[in-house]
């Protein structure tokens, strides 16, 4: 019963699934694609640890912290320009993001 | 020893349930809430595994942060969320069957590495040794040393972002009345206070 990485690494191979299938399920709701990337950050994160742990090597903690970092900026970016599309047109479905289409 | 494999199994089920919910739920609010359970699993998982510092940092940044943002953008924008959800049935398949070849590809790739000859063994072995030192003392002493400009780096990405989110959301509205201080300030009497001879019988206009 000796919880391993095996098990740290499947918990985090699930979620980072979830987090692809959320992007494919969800083709026309950017929000719940953003929260999908979310999911699949979190799970690298996961994975970074585990092996961090495990192999007795800090490094790997710092380098989740990077990536909390990039997971914050990535959102806040990312909402930014949620809101100013739906403030210019009115809509945030993903057919209608055609703009730059020639 | 037994504690922590039962507790485990709880965590990640849990963790991995409203991952799900995420996916599948209905309404986006429900979702960010779900993906909030998620990310207090996980930071379980993670004062399970030893990581303290890093599960606080979890639940201080993603929950404190990221999911209120998310909130605040989901209840913000008012949209007709039935609608986004019609093409659902529709991907399911292509979606299932990525999804599936994902997971597998990812399950192979664990059990491959841990059945290399001392894959697993080499990994026990180095994970007996142990610190002594406290999770945090040990993170803060490597991050402020050896990843120091990696660190400064780190701030500067968040610096900029914030600039950037800002940059983008403000917006100047022409048809808003504000109190400008300076402007009044700035007055002089000569501007504003004028002196008028008013004839008899008729008014000023």
């Amino acid at each position: 019963m000796l919880i391993g990485l095996a098990h740290y690494l499947t918990v985090a191979a699930i979620l980072f699934t979830l987090g692809i299938f959320g992007i494919f399920l969800n083709r026309k709701n950017v929000i719940i694609m953003l929260m999908s990337i979310e999911l699949m950050l979190l799970a690298v994160t996961i994975n970074f640890v585990a092996f961090s742990v495990f192999l007795n090597n800090l490094i790997g903690q710092a380098f989740a912290m990077f990536v909390l970092t990039v997971a914050a900026a990535e959102a806040a970016i990312g909402l930014a320009i949620l809101v100013v599309y739906f403030r210019n047109r009115g809509t945030i479905r993903v057919e209608d993001i055609n703009m730059m289409k020639g | 020893m037994i504690v922590q494999a039962v507790l485990f199994y709880i965590f990640a089920a849990v963790a991995v349930a409203s991952g799900a919910m995420v996916v599948a739920s209905r309404n986006p609010v429900h979702s960010v809430l779900f993906l909030i359970v998620t990310f207090f699993n996980a930071a379980a998982l993670f004062v399970l595994i030893g990581a303290e510092f890093l599960a606080m940092t979890l639940i201080i940044v993603y929950v404190g942060a990221v999911a209120v943002l998310f909130l605040f953008v989901v209840m913000m924008l008012n949209i007709d969320f039935l609608q986004l959800r019609s093409g659902f049935v529709r991907y399911l398949p292509v979606g299932a069957a990525i999804g599936v070849v994902l997971l597998a590809e990812l399950i192979f790739l664990v059990f491959g590495w841990f059945g290399a000859p001392g894959g697993q063994r080499a990994a026990m072995a180095s994970a007996t040794g142990g610190l002594s030192l406290s999770n945090t003392r040990a993170l803060g002493g490597i991050l402020y040393t050896r990843y120091l400009f990696a660190f400064q780096a780190a701030g500067l990405i968040l610096l900029v972002a914030m600039i950037g989110a800002i940059v983008l959301t403000l917006r100047q509205r022409a048809d808003v009345r504000r109190q400008s201080i300076s402007a009044q300030l700035a007055r002089t009497r000569t501007e504003t206070v004028e002196v008028v001879k008013v004839p008899l019988g008729s008014g000023s206009s």
